[in-house]
């Protein structure tokens, strides 16, 4: 079974000499949910832009579904969704034509089209809104608007680059459970994004690209098992009038009702209760205090490239 | 893409251009209709039988057809160079671009749709011109195959200037330094056999002039250019602007990075 994508030694010299991708390769399997990681300038939007046609590349070779984009590339793009980082719709158009015009890139019959613009401008919660000028939308209804578009001529691999970004939390929500939707329909989903409990919530595979190259490529799962120690904020039923001393394990009172404790990923987080309860300390609620992968994320960028001066992904 | 697919494409970007400029026909189909009315009031009616005749006609009558040519010319252009300018502006080109969609298709949508606009005020200035003198029809087909040809080329020219274009300032400077004083300067106003020798042999560099008069010998009879060198000439300029549009297209000239 061919790859959705497969990307072989892909390399980008910008105008000016910038070398934004030093021959990437990555493969993403069908049905994938598939998380593209890296901070600002990596070189992500620069591999979006070139697998949908929009970056001329430098070298390498892209293929969608087993079409190289080279040599066939109508069949590569027919099976390619794209909701990009910015909008780009035309302002001054009704949202149902905005979505039924790319159906009809796409060689839809103008009446079919119309039925899936539909259908997806429900999904989405905007078919309300079918009338008025795209412009006139909120910035989250922007969003599901592109994300709309990108759906309805049915795309086998839908990429998404950073799909809700200064969106709400409930909306962001409702867009991911969406996604999940879509993916488990069969659609391989690429995923970049800023917020990295999105990547981890969504993610089955993640690839973290840093200064044009890939430096990790793995699993979420593998990825977030590299992490030896997580920390979690525990809070308390009573106030404590003194931090209590445990055996092997390191405690630290944010206040008096609030403790923080570091817990090996090979220790059992029981044995932290065990010892707590032996003091009379109840435990309300616990959490975790970071967020697992952008501690990660954070450890393989800045160990990857020797310096810490960096924007967040 | 099936050919049947690449049809459904070609009309989509086609409707999507003619929708575009009918919604604002106050901003694209009017304005250039009250100015041809005025040019038809002040050269036509003032200034005209003051000028006397022109090659056997009315002065009116004679400056009709470069009249209509010339709203055609004007919006055939305006019409590509603004929307697609626009799409590269607010980046809704990538929706194509994406796309299966050849980059042929692309063209000729954008064509079909500064051809139609230009055909709409075509029309709209004629009938305007009705007001003013009767309509002398020498050959219906001359007048019709000649006016698609100008406005396909001058829609073309439009894309072309559309890709090259990094501000809305780059719009208008061709427009204005250099279409508005050729067709002025295209034997809208005047017969080329008024002028003298040399810049007679000038005009003939000017490919409006041949646009003009061949439009003209459909409406009159009568043209200062053989017809065959207007529409060789035409048909020239069609072509090579047609494939330099698209080896813009195919290179990505200002539309792919």
């Amino acid at each position: 079974m061919a790859a959705a994508l497969k990307i072989t030694g892909l390399k980008k010299t910008y105008k000016g000499g910038h070398v934004a991708l030093k021959g990437v390769d990555l493969d993403v399997k069908q049905g994938d949910f598939f998380g593209l990681l890296g901070p600002n300038g990596a070189g992500k939007t620069t591999i979006i832009g070139i697998i949908t046609s929009l970056v001329n590349k430098s070298g390498g070779e892209v293929s969608i579904f087993g079409h190289d984009l080279d040599t066939d590339p109508a069949s590569a793009k027919a099976c390619l969704g794209l909701v990009p980082q910015e909008f780009n719709f035309n302002m001054f158009d009704p949202v149902v034509e905005v979505v039924a015009n790319q159906a009809g890139y796409y060689g839809i019959e103008r009446k079919e089209a119309f039925q899936r613009a539909e259908k997806y401008l429900k999904h989405l919660d905007l078919w309300d809104k079918r009338r008025v000028m795209a412009r006139t939308l909120s910035g989250g209804m922007k969003r599901r608007l592109m994300i709309a578009r990108a759906l309805v001529h049915e795309p086998r691999l839908l990429i998404l680059d950073e799909p809700t970004a200064g969106v709400d939390i409930e909306i962001r929500r409702s867009m991911w459970q969406f996604l999940r939707g879509i993916n488990a329909a069969g659609t391989t989903i690429i995923l970049t994004t800023h917020y990295l409990e999105e990547a981890e919530s969504l993610c089955r595979n993640i690839a973290i690209i840093d200064e044009g190259e890939l430096i990790e490529n793995t699993t979420t799962k593998q990825l977030l098992n590299t992490l030896r120690m997580e920390t979690f904020v525990l809070d308390l039923e009573s106030p404590l009038d003194h931090l209590p001393v445990l055996e092997n394990q390191k405690l630290v009172q944010l206040d008096e009702t609030t403790l923080e404790a570091d817990i090996c990923r090979d220790d059992s987080i029981n044995a932290l209760f065990a010892e707590l309860s032996k003091r009379d300390i109840k435990v309300l609620s616990m959490r975790n205090k970071t967020n697992r992968l952008e501690e990660l994320f954070m450890n393989l960028v800045e160990n990857g490239n020797g310096n810490g001066n960096r924007t967040a992904p | 893409m099936t050919p049947r697919a690449k049809l459904v494409a070609l009309r989509t970007i086609a409707t999507k251009e003619i929708l575009r400029f009918s919604r604002i026909w106050i901003q694209t189909i009017l304005p250039p209709v009250i100015t041809t009315a005025l040019y038809f009031i002040i050269f036509g009616n003032l200034i005209g039988p003051r000028i006397g005749r022109m090659d056997g006609f009315d002065y009116m009558e004679f400056i009709i057809p470069g009249l209509i040519m010339m709203a055609v010319i004007t919006n055939s252009y305006a019409n590509v160079v603004s929307s697609f300018y626009g799409s590269k502006f607010q980046r809704h080109i990538e929706e194509m671009l994406i796309s299966p969609t050849p980059n042929y298709i692309i063209l000729i949508g954008y064509v079909l749709g500064g051809v139609t606009r230009g055909m709409a005020v075509g029309i709209a200035v004629t009938l305007v011109s009705l007001v003013f003198h009767p309509l002398n029809i020498h050959s219906l087909w001359v007048m019709f195959s000649m006016i698609l040809l100008t406005s396909i080329l001058f829609s073309l020219a439009g894309l072309i200037n559309g890709v090259y274009a990094k501000s809305f300032d780059d719009i208008s400077i061709i427009p204005t330094f250099v279409l508005t004083p050729l067709t002025y300067l295209g034997g809208i106003f005047y017969s080329i056999s008024m002028l003298p020798e040399f810049w007679q042999r000038m005009s003939l560099v000017n490919p409006i002039l041949y646009m003009v008069n061949a439009f003209r010998y459909g409406f009159l009879g009568v043209s200062d250019i053989n017809l065959g060198i207007s529409y060789a000439i035409s048909a020239g300029f069609i072509v090579a602007l047609y494939v330099f549009s698209l080896y813009l297209l195919r290179k990505g000239h200002g539309i792919r990075t």
